[in-house]
């Protein structure tokens, strides 16, 4: 599904990624962690197309096609979606409105028929029991006032919407207490299919307690510097990362 | 990103085609002679004209005033012609006798003149630069008593009630742009609603601007009798230019006892191009009195003109009365917008409420100047104002100039203000959701401005948020 070949990239010309190759297939969770600064939350914007991340060489792939050439909002239509670290506050723009322009736009995108604002309002309210939200969220504007956890709570009810097949989490956990972190775990296990996958950046450990990684790959200056099925994530839990930095070293 | 930007930059501004009609235009140039002409033209009694040559004698002692926050080069007042008409108007005449080539132009600004094809209910009188080429509806509004024409019919046909209140909220002498309107104005809409009567639909009137050197100097007189309800709504455009037109209206509204006026505008002159080369220049006085228990609404969406100078006030002259100003400008490319509102708290228990969104973008500069007055004799006044500027780039520029001054200890004011900017953040995280680039500017501008669309007439509110997502699409960079 996503093939990712030398890829380099820098940001305002300061190299931030230096060589990452990974595979991603349908079906599977890869954990992506590494100390702060290591390029972790870099690897997801510029996969997401996020306009100050420049590729500076190698190839993304992503089902095929070259991803790099895309627009942000194309790839969004094609099935990519960030979770983002600190989703954005658009006030006075309900949070239904933007779900469902999200949403229409993704359908149109494929050719379908845009829905009503009433049979999206029948669709979106079955969705909120997943990440335990109350309707009323639905009409405040979008995360404007929200706390953390629901900022985050909120992404994932976006990624319930729009079933991305190719789910990007940008250190999704950071900020949530534990009761958050159990129902966006609970919100990303089950929108899990064979035919999807997705990318769990994080810094901690816990996070994948409850999001159970296939492969874990540790990122360190812009580089994957090793990479393990979930027992790794433990052995980095009870170590830190110093060793790995060390070894690279 | 900024391919798709430049794109949208340089979209066209959608009403800049002309007409090509021959007219009857006054060469430039004012004097007393200019004066005479229009009023003789348009067949007006001698207090009409004795009026007119008093405010253009005052004007001459004036001076332009240059206290707004606007950089401009100076207007050579005898440059612009001051009168033109299509010839084929006949200035008494009915709709039927409309030239075609006129309801084909408002046609093509999505204005019908025809009755059958309005599904809308919203009752017209179209201004074509001097003069006034119909108003629709009348026959079904006379049923009511409500009077809808344009001024010089007015003038003709129902004199007292004009002559009775023409300038007496805004009088010839308050400031140079209206003391120039009342001498040279040409035409405009008057309306009348009788006691209790709430009128079915919505009048309005559209201003176009044909002639390249011709100015527009339109003049609105608006009377809620006791009890009435009106909602009046104010479009115009003008053809794209290199040079700048002069553009200086009055509008006048009273409401007395317990009427309800609701004035809204969707203000979309040419603006001019991206170095600042043409466009309209906009210099209105918007005012309105209201007796006791009346509320006055002003409602504007200020996309357009190069210049916007231009405040609608509300005199709360009686107990309990209530004025509002929702407000929308946007200054784009080189637009320079100065704009706010003036409350004047006279009667006991008045109420204010002023809501102000500026948006600027490219190299606009968005002024927003209020006053709030509250005199000594208003016991127990409120006003609430509120004051939002939102940035677009980083080559435009947001003012605020509030001015409060309360003598009476009594009053309660209130004034909240805030800046943002529109972050390469926001847009992205729409797009990461698949929404294209214009359509995240838009969803965001229309976000901040909600509270005032609200306010409009549901098909205005409508055109008004296309109006600003086509304004500002691809200003973002």
């Amino acid at each position: 599904m996503l093939e990712i070949r030398d890829l380099h990239a820098a940001v305002d010309g300061t190299p931030i990624l230096k060589g990452i190759s990974l595979t991603v297939n349908a079906g599977e969770v890869h954990a992506v962690m590494g100390p702060n600064g290591s390029g972790k939350s870099t690897l997801a914007q510029v996969l997401a197309g996020h306009p100050a991340y420049e590729i500076t060489s190698g190839d993304i792939l992503y089902q095929g096609e070259n991803l790099a050439e895309m627009d942000a909002e194309v790839r969004a239509q094609q099935g990519v979606f960030l979770a983002f670290q600190y989703p954005v506050e658009i006030p006075g723009v309900s949070n239904a409105y933007f779900l469902r322009a999200a949403y229409n736009a993704k359908r149109k995108a494929q050719g379908l028929d845009e829905v009503d604002p009433m049979e999206f309002l029948d669709f979106v309210e079955a969705q909120l029991t997943l990440v335990d939200m109350d309707p009323a969220m639905l009409h405040r504007s979008v995360n404007a006032g929200f706390s953390g956890g629901e900022k985050k709570r909120n992404e994932i009810l976006q990624m319930a919407v729009l079933t991305p097949t190719l789910a990007i989490l940008d250190e999704t956990d950071s900020g949530l207490d534990i009761d958050a972190l159990r129902i966006v775990a609970n919100g990303v296990n089950v929108l899990k299919r064979p035919d999807n996958a997705a990318i769990v950046v994080t810094h901690y450990q816990r996070l994948l307690n409850y999001i159970v990684p296939d492969f874990v790959h540790v990122l360190a200056g812009g580089r994957i510097v090793k990479s393990g099925g979930k027992e790794l994530a433990l052995e980095l839990e009870a170590r830190g990362y110093d060793w790995l930095l060390e070894a690279v070293a | 990103m900024s391919a798709t930007i430049d794109q949208l930059v340089n979209r066209e501004y959608q009403y800049g085609f002309s007409t090509d009609i021959e007219s009857e235009t006054l060469p430039p140039g004012l004097s007393e002679d200019t004066v005479r002409f229009i009023s003789a033209k348009k067949q007006e009694p001698e207090w009409l004209l004795e009026w007119r040559l008093k405010a253009y004698r005052r004007w001459l002692t004036m001076t332009e005033p240059h206290w707004p926050n606007l950089t401009y080069e100076p207007i050579d007042y005898q440059a612009s012609s001051y009168y033109s008409a299509p010839k084929s108007v006949n200035p008494l005449g009915s709709l039927d006798e409309v030239d075609p080539k006129l309801l084909e132009t408002y046609a093509k600004l999505g204005i019908s003149l025809n009755e059958q094809k309005r599904l809308n209910g919203v009752a017209v009188d179209a201004v074509f630069d001097s003069v006034s080429v119909g108003t629709t509806f009348r026959a079904e509004l006379a049923k009511e008593g409500i009077i809808f024409c344009s001024f010089g019919e007015a003038v003709r046909e129902h004199g007292d009630l004009v002559r009775q209140y023409l300038g007496s909220v805004v009088p010839y002498s308050d400031n140079f742009f209206a003391a120039l309107n009342s001498a040279v104005f040409s035409d405009g809409s008057f309306c009348y609603i009788p006691k209790g009567v709430r009128c079915p639909m919505e009048l309005s009137t559209y201003f176009r601007i044909n002639q390249s050197t011709t100015g527009q100097f339109e003049r609105t007189l608006i009377v809620a009798d006791e009890g009435s309800y009106v909602s009046y709504l104010e479009g115009c455009t003008a053809p794209k230019r290199d040079t700048n037109q002069l553009h200086a209206a009055v509008v006048e509204i009273i409401a007395l006892d317990s009427a309800t006026v609701k004035y809204s505008t969707v203000q979309n002159w040419y603006s001019g191009d991206e170095e600042g080369v043409g466009g309209i220049y906009n210099f209105v006085t918007k005012r309105g009195k209201a007796m006791a228990n009346a509320k006055i609404s002003w409602t504007q969406v200020e996309t357009g003109s190069a210049i916007t100078w231009k405040y609608p006030s509300v005199i709360l002259q009686g107990d309990n009365s209530v004025g509002e100003f929702y407000s929308v400008a946007v200054a784009s490319k080189m637009q320079q917008a100065d704009t706010g509102t003036k409350m004047i708290h006279i009667g006991r228990n008045t109420k204010s409420n002023i809501v102000s969104k500026g948006i600027s973008a490219m190299k606009g500069q968005n002024s927003y100047r209020g006053k709030v007055l509250i005199l000594p004799k208003a016991e127990g006044a409120r006003n609430y104002t509120q004051c939002d500027s939102m940035l677009v780039g980083n080559a435009c520029g947001a003012h605020t100039f509030p001015y409060i001054e309360v003598q009476n200890n009594s009053a309660i004011l209130e004034h909240e203000a805030s800046t943002s900017k529109i972050g390469e953040d926001q847009i992205f995280y729409l797009k990461q959701r698949g929404l294209d680039a214009e359509q995240a500017v838009s969803m965001i501008v229309s976000g901040f401005c909600k509270e005032v669309f609200k306010e409009l007439p549901m098909e205005f509110a409508l055109e008004a948020q296309q109006l600003l997502g086509i304004t500002l699409e691809g200003s973002v960079g």
